[in-house]
């Protein structure tokens, strides 16, 4: 795929009663459609087979600790920012199959599973969530050892994106430089206005699915409005995430007093984890059918805040909340550098709006660098144990 | 949407048959166990380097990690010394010879044996530690003539803990010094009673800043090992560990081994100490 720049992309209008289009289209190729919808009081990702099944002329309502769906005043069927899912549910599914063994007469026979991967296409990605796909398939694709699920599903999908065009308390995309503009890693994008949608070309598979939709180039006016819509979204993000020299900031205060600060407050209830873009921590079970014959590998989401997540030899390795909490963002903010080359955070707010005790991860960097910068504070200075022992 | 991918020829989560060829106590609670591949193509295919590890498949019960202890050229089974810890051990150690299994590997970072060459070496082993270092003896011993002195610190809790004490004779004979050493003696000992740090303290080292060290036991004892050794004159960058945490998937792609920046699967089990120096004493991490 190439990813044309945005000077030299022709930016197309899909008129507001076309999304049906849209969905057909991608529908009649063979795609399963998932996007938002309306579930158990919050917007989440599911099967669409029609524009009705978007959240039109609702929103959500974000904050540390809490999420609320509101009536929007106009009737927009983007007018959000992002909910409790991911496209990871899609992608690296929460219960995969991995293997299987079928007892034989002589032994076992060890299989894994070559099913055909569903054909998603997903309505509605974010710039964010463009940018945690980008960091999933260097988990899963870019090591000594691919993930055959996540490859197969990765290659199989289409991506319409949507710019955001506002902004949750809980954002801060801009801090990871990872959005909210969509730029590329998507085949459509849409941008949202008062009728209808601007419609970007990524890939030949958007080029061709967009020729068969009633499209018009976009006029001078409907690309102003396309602009000033994606602006207020710029506008409106508040949070900030201060990343210079964050990998080395946070390695060296491993024994910072604050990681205890905030395991008073941390329930470990893994739900930073569930809810994050680009966690992949999982765990392989043994699913046995009742004969014991045949035994299915099942790998399922897991979580480094679960205590069994680091057991060896008869104890877990993170046996307390603050180990638990400090491998959480370490990982996520510092050695996902060392390991992927780059951040494993999007900026997304997710961990923020979705812990239930609203520890926000930004203010937690925010109190370990301010400590740096004010050295009476007690624990400021202890990165020079780490070293302890060379001599 | 197609990201390119380094493809991997096999499935990584596909495990390859093995049978149990034969079952031997070792030491109390400890037995060793040689497995043979089914499928003789598979097993003309499989190779490892010394410090590798394989994951042991009994379906039904799950996987363990488990590092190769047999000699890398011996072609005609692969063993595994094993500690029964969990059910999935004390499951494998009742099973008859000829029991089927699974067996996916091997996986992880091996012991320096290319920067061994003209250099001395000391391998400093505690308890089950002996295990993973077992291959790189017999690959020093096979091609001994590419290296300078070789020595081998052997630390157990109890006599009767020490592994492969037929074979001492043997290695001696070949050119390794074989030093042993135990916290508790009884009425049968003779040998030296105390920590592998004492005997690396006395130990004759003609060249420090030309020797290496191998080390594989409990994570305190490698930490006294490589303070001892950094004592005696030998450089940071010529240690190294083997570490041991969680392993699930071993292949880099589950999250539960991970160490710091590192995954103790791919990126370990061996490591130059000086790449894990500043996380090595941090608790709980």
């Amino acid at each position: 795929m190439t990813s044309p720049t945005e000077s030299n992309r022709s930016v197309l209008f899909l008129g507001r009663g076309q999304l049906n289009q849209l969905i057909r289209a991608l529908a009649d190729d063979g795609y399963q459609v998932v996007g938002p919808t309306i579930d158990q009081a919050a917007i989440v990702y599911g099967e669409i087979t029609s524009a009705d099944d978007l959240p039109i002329g609702w929103t959500d309502v974000q904050e540390p600790g809490k999420y609320r769906l509101q009536r929007r005043d106009d009737e927009a069927c983007f007018g959000y920012v992002v909910g409790p899912h991911s496209w990871k549910k899609y992608l690296f599914p929460p219960v995969t199959l991995v293997a299987t063994a079928d007892r034989t007469k002589t032994g076992w026979q060890l299989s894994t599973p070559e099913t055909e991967p569903p054909r998603y296409a997903f309505l509605g990605v974010r710039g964010c969530e463009l940018a945690a796909m980008r960091i999933q398939d260097k988990v899963f694709l870019g090591g000594p050892f691919v993930d055959p699920t996540y490859q197969k599903r990765r290659a199989a999908a289409f991506i319409v994106a949507v710019n955001c065009t506002q902004a949750a308390p809980t954002c801060f995309c801009t801090s990871m430089n990872t959005g909210p503009r969509c730029s590329s890693g998507f085949d459509l994008a849409l941008t949202e206005v008062a009728d209808g949608f601007l419609m970007e070309i990524g890939s030949e598979s958007g080029n061709v699915v967009a020729a068969r939709l009633n499209v018009e180039p976009a006029t001078s006016a409907q690309l102003e409005s396309g602009n000033a819509a994606r602006q207020q979204a710029v506008d409106q993000i508040s949070k900030q995430l201060d990343t210079t020299d964050i990998r080395d900031l946070l390695m060296n205060n491993l024994r910072h007093p604050h990681w205890e600060e905030v395991a008073n407050r941390c329930l470990s209830c893994t739900n930073c984890t569930m809810v994050c873009p680009t966690c992949f921590c999982s765990s392989v079970n043994e699913v046995p059918d009742l004969t014991g014959d045949h035994v299915d590998r099942e790998r399922s989401w897991d979580s480094c805040f679960n205590i069994d997540f680091s057991y060896m030899n008869g104890s877990p390795t993170r046996n307390s909340i603050h180990s638990r909490y400090r491998q959480w963002m370490t990982h996520k903010l510092a050695t996902w550098h060392d390991q992927f080359g780059s951040s494993g955070c999007v900026g997304c707010g997710r961990c923020i709006t979705w812990c239930p005790v609203g520890i926000d991860l930004t203010q937690e960097v925010a109190a370990i660098r301010s400590s740096q910068n004010n050295p009476s504070v007690e624990g400021a200075v202890n990165s020079s144990h780490d070293n302890e022992g060379v001599s | 949407m197609k990201p390119a991918a380094t493809a991997h020829p096999h499935n990584p989560w596909l495990a390859h048959a093995v049978r149990i060829s034969r079952m031997a106590a070792a030491t109390p609670g400890v037995f060793i166990c040689d497995l043979v591949f089914q499928d003789s193509a598979v097993a003309e295919e499989y190779t490892f380097a010394p410090g590798q590890f394989n994951m042991l498949y009994l379906p039904g019960l799950g996987e363990i990690a488990i590092s190769i202890s047999s000699d890398p050229d011996q072609r005609d089974c692969i063993s595994h010394t094993i500690r029964e810890a969990g059910n999935v051990t004390r499951a494998l150690g009742e099973l008859p010879v000829g029991s089927a299994l699974g067996l996916r590997g091997p996986f992880g970072s091996s012991w320096p044996t290319e920067n061994c060459i003209g250099r001395d070496v000391v391998l400093v082993a505690g308890g089950i530690g002996l295990a993973p270092l077992r291959p790189a003896i017999c690959h020093l011993l096979a091609h001994r003539e590419r290296y300078g002195e070789l020595n081998l610190i052997i630390g157990a809790r109890e006599p009767s803990g020490l592994l492969y004490t037929t074979e001492f004779d043997a290695w001696r004979a070949d050119g390794l010094n074989v030093h042993v050493t135990v916290d508790r003696a009884n009425s049968d000992w003779h040998g030296a009673i105390g920590m592998v740090t004492n005997v690396l303290d006395r130990l004759w080292l003609r060249q420090p800043e030309n020797t290496l060290m191998l080390t594989c036991g409990p994570e305190v004892m490698m930490w006294y090992a490589v303070q001892m050794a950094i004592r005696r004159g030998l450089s940071p960058e010529s240690l190294y560990v083997s570490l041991e945490r969680n392993m699930n998937c071993a292949i880099g792609l589950c999250g539960h081994c991970q160490f710091g920046p590192q995954f103790l699967c791919k990126d370990g089990p061996i490591f130059r100490y000086d790449r894990v120096a500043s996380i090595l004493k941090v608790d709980d991490l």
